[in-house]
């Protein structure tokens, strides 16, 4: 009798908390959706970045900073699923520096994005943050180092960073961060569904939901 | 004879409700944490240390049969939690200024996730879940020093 008691305890809690969590997923996919549906600004401002065509239907909102390793580490994945999917993604980037300064390498970025070169300085940035962002460890010395590969011009970038509509552009991301709840970086929504396991499998799965609803496979 | 079997089986009763509510503050503790994703702050880590061992302590004191050495080695883990409970929920309400706490990186002791019919707070609920196990403690340690 005490034994099923508590084994039968144990499984009420333990069910309780898987129909708890897919409850709440299930509530949170609706409410993003929802979200995206009548108020797409959230995801995609003016402002924002945007890589690929624009016929695109699949809309891959990234919340990152330049300074964050698995943001990084995710670039090469999201390069890949856009060339496996030509004309069919659109990767829009959003900022979430959370991190006491990482704010700064958001300046730097869209600052080189003033001279044109927004794409290469993110390659860039994202390819040798290893040299000055190791481990949060930011050393900025050394990116004004590695910065002018990507044909920049230094002194411009400088004063450029500090331009009100830039500080503009992180105040607005950093409040839609905290609408959205973004937590960590990167923070993903594939049309406005976000990506509630976090990994590479688990994103390229809603991606790939997102375009067989968007581009249904033909026989 | 029977009266003292009632008096086992009562024991083993309120041991047994303390389990449950240790086991359910830890689940929803992990629910707040992985699902809702809520970043536990220092003052929670703590209370947490003191409050998943007793999932296991008062567990493996409910079988084969009651054992009140339960008492001796789940008090001083729910007092300690007890107590870091209680200034956390006095840092949370305000009462001790912020600035004097441990916890400034990361998420801040006083971040509001939560507040169930707009007072409760998570420290609150701690607060509450360790002092209910530790008058069911005394209780216990009552009724079976007799």
């Amino acid at each position: 009798m005490k034994y099923v008691l508590f084994g039968s305890a144990c499984v009420v809690l333990v069910l309780g908390f898987i129909l708890g969590s897919s409850y709440y997923k299930g509530q949170q996919d609706d409410k993003y959706g929802f979200l995206a549906q009548k108020n797409a600004d959230l995801f995609v401002r003016d402002h924002s970045p945007t890589l690929g065509s624009d016929d695109a239907k699949v809309f891959i909102v990234e919340f990152m900073d330049p300074a964050c390793e698995t943001c990084a580490a995710f670039a090469p994945f999201m390069k890949q699923a856009m060339a496996a999917n030509p004309g069919k993604i659109k990767l829009v980037i959003r900022y979430a520096p959370f991190h006491d300064g990482a704010d700064n390498f958001v300046k730097i970025l869209e600052a080189a994005r003033m001279q044109g070169k927004y794409w290469e300085t993110l390659d860039l940035m994202f390819k040798t943050q290893n040299i000055w962002a190791s481990h949060h460890d930011y050393q900025p010395e050394r990116l004004w180092e590695v910065l002018p590969r990507a044909g920049l011009d230094i002194a411009r970038i400088k004063t450029d960073m500090h331009s009100p509509a830039i500080a503009k552009i992180i105040e607005q991301d950093m409040a839609d961060v905290k609408t959205l709840n973004v937590q960590k970086t990167p923070g993903y929504f594939v049309n406005g569904r976000p990506l509630q396991q976090f990994g590479y499998r688990q994103l390229a799965q809603l991606i790939q939901s997102e375009l067989d609803v968007q581009y249904p496979p033909t026989r | 004879m029977s009266q003292i079997d009632q008096a086992a089986k009562t024991n083993w009763t309120l041991l047994f409700l303390g389990w449950l509510l240790v086991s359910l503050s830890a689940t929803i503790s992990i629910f707040f944490s992985s699902v809702l994703e809520y970043e536990p702050c220092v003052l929670c880590w703590y209370q947490r240390i003191c409050l998943f061992p007793m999932i296991f302590i008062l567990g493996a004191g409910l079988f084969p049969t009651f054992d009140k050495s339960v008492i001796k080695y789940a008090l001083p883990l729910s007092i300690a939690g007890g107590l870091t409970a209680f200034y956390h929920t006095l840092l949370y309400a305000g009462i001790i200024p912020e600035n004097i706490q441990p916890c400034s990186k990361g998420v801040s002791c006083t971040e509001k996730y939560f507040e169930l019919f707009g007072f409760v707070s998570i420290p609150m609920l701690s607060f509450f879940a360790f002092s209910t196990i530790i008058a069911l403690l005394f209780i216990l340690k009552r009724r079976t020093s007799k």
